[in-house]
């Protein structure tokens, strides 16, 4: 098996034993990423030379020395693009400084290697909204890898990277994770430091890892999380390690099912493979239980208010002044605004920031975003109250299957609707993760099912003790 | 709530996006088929305190100390343009 397709728990045993170096590591990345790259398209760039110096420099004695990590576009690197797949940032960015969880990675050892596609600005999910590139599913080239970090799942998914950091504001980790067939874990809200994340939706991003397995994800997390006083909503609380929980049974554990979540619409395999893996749950001697999240229904309406009014304001940095695409053509101040934001920014990133700018407009601020953060304490109450009685819950991660390229491309109304089972966590800031639960066949073709698991806040320990009793059994 | 008229020049005009008759004919559309669908929150009775995150945290601050920061041609790098060590914008004052 390549360097490229194995895990970070193999490579550091085959590190200590001396077996490999980290340059060989790097090297065979870099092979499997310009053999495959032009098909796959998760990488929008890559820079070997950089990756092999810092390979060889790397400090073998810490829990990540040596391994690369593949960087979601819109993480900065102290050096590196950051294009967030936009034009607006593609023609000459180059991030001044490190983000606090590649800060983190370094800390440990690790080297951030390749810059990974997405949706622009995180917005999508699917990666189609990405200006600068088309990623492709590695489980089938005609279909959608997911998005908005399509092109960090990809990377996994197609043994071009060991593991990557994608980014989650309502699914964004999660559904790429399931739509390739990997893991992919998004922390509680303030477990990862935004510091250098370039932000979406501020109240509702998280960094997360993408990865082969469980255990790499729970091993990564040990590395991204942690106060950092450059953001200040990332949380001063202990950091558990995130392994102890693995190899443990789930024996009398809790699991509900939401009955909102196992609803009509949902793909037959989809629905078949959760079912499955709930019985799996159960012969490991989880208990599952019925539960209600009676505002799941509100949860699509109430992320597309708050995100896109986040939004809206958080990308009123892009000007033209200070970084990004400026316009050629302006006369005067407004219109150098005007026209740069304009032409920089694509279809997808306007609609929202129109979205966001009118339910913020004068007038309207009381009717919708109000009331879209009264339903989201509401969101979040559901969650508290089914918490009392279980340990975690589980649903599909998606009501899908990848889709094929452009089926929901010009109808961005059914694209949102989507994301129901993802959004609610975001809202409620717990961790989620989705790992692979089987396949389901769509057009002839067998494709990855996500499960979703979702803890308690803080408690992505008993999230990844499941996770893990699942992947194994 | 009555069903959203959304003035999509206006609105382009407060997030300064200078659109094409073609786009903001196509944002009208798609807006108030969004607008149309977020609008059923309306029908519910929320009676809960507005959050605006999801974690009871307010009022954070840290210690006047200074750290770090940008030098100047540190903070002028990715400028689109610059003029004597600033960022140069278009004219503003006749």
């Amino acid at each position: 098996m390549s360097l490229a397709a194995s895990t970070i728990s193999a490579l550091r045993q085959r590190l200590a034993s001396k077996e490999i170096t980290p340059r060989d590591i790097v090297t065979d990345v870099a092979k499997a990423i310009e053999a495959q790259n032009a098909t796959i398209g998760a990488y929008l760039s890559w820079d070997v030379e950089k990756a092999l110096a810092e390979a060889d420099k790397a400090d073998l004695s810490q829990p990540l020395g040596g391994i690369p990590i593949g960087i979601k576009d819109n993480i900065n690197v102290t050096g590196e693009p950051c294009t967030c797949g936009s034009k607006m940032l593609a023609e000459n960015y180059k991030a001044p400084y490190d983000a606090g969880a590649i800060t983190k990675l370094r800390g440990a050892g690790a080297v951030p290697f390749g810059r990974l596609n997405m949706d622009e600005f995180a917005m999508g999910s699917s990666t189609e909204n990405s200006a600068l590139g088309v990623t492709r599913n590695p489980r089938d080239l005609d279909r959608i890898p997911g998005g908005s970090s399509g092109g960090s799942a990809a990377a996994v998914a197609g043994n071009l990277a060991i593991a990557t950091l994608g980014s989650d504001t309502g699914g964004s980790i999660r559904q790429p994770a399931a739509f390739c067939g990997c893991v992919g874990i998004k922390p509680t809200y303030g477990r990862v430091s935004r510091y250098g994340l370039v932000a979406f939706a501020s109240s509702l991003d998280q960094i997360g890892p993408i990865t082969k397995t469980v255990e790499d994800a729970a091993i990564l997390l040990n590395h991204l999380c942690g106060k950092d006083l450059r953001d200040s909503t990332s949380l001063d609380v202990n950091v558990p390690d995130f392994t102890s929980g693995l190899g443990r049974d789930i024996k009398g554990l809790r699991v509900g099912l939401p009955k909102e979540y196992f609803i009509s619409g949902i793909h037959a395999g989809v629905s078949a493979r959760v079912n499955d893996a709930i019985k799996k749950l159960e012969s490991l001697g989880a208990i599952p239980v019925e539960i209600s999240l009676p505002h799941t229904d509100v949860g699509v309406s109430t992320y597309y208010i708050i995100a896109p009014a986040e939004a809206s304001a958080n990308l009123a940095r892009f000007d033209g002044v200070r970084y990004g695409h400026r316009s050629s053509d302006a006369k005067d101040l407004m219109e150098h605004y005007m026209m740069s934001r304009e032409e920089g920014f694509g279809p997808e990133v306007k609609r929202r920031i129109l979205l966001g700018t009118y339910v913020l407009s004068s007038g309207y601020y009381d009717a919708y975003y109000i009331k879209a953060q009264r339903a989201r304490t509401l969101i979040r109450q559901d969650f508290e109250k089914a918490f009392e009685n279980v340990d975690v819950i589980v649903s599909p991660t998606s009501p899908a299957p990848a889709h094929k390229f452009g089926e929901l491309k010009e109808d961005p109304l059914a694209a949102y609707l989507e994301d129901i089972f993802t959004i609610p966590v975001n809202l409620a800031g717990l961790p989620g993760i989705s790992i692979p639960c089987g396949t389901a066949e769509e057009g002839g073709k067998q494709l990855p099912v996500g499960l979703q698991i979702i803890g308690r806040p803080l408690d992505e320990v008993t999230l990844l003790r499941v996770a893990d009793a699942f992947e194994k059994a | 709530m009555p069903s959203p008229q959304i003035d999509i020049h206006h609105v382009a005009k407060l997030a300064r996006l200078a659109l094409t008759e073609e786009e903001a004919a196509h944002y009208q559309q798609q807006l108030t088929r969004i607008l149309g669908h977020i609008d059923q929150l309306s029908s519910y009775t929320l009676d809960a305190e507005p959050s605006a995150h999801a974690m009871p945290i307010f009022d954070v601050i840290r210690p006047d100390q200074d750290r770090p920061g940008f030098e100047q041609n540190e903070a002028l790098s990715n400028a689109p343009r610059r003029a004597m060590d600033q960022f140069q914008i278009p004219k503003v004052i006749e």
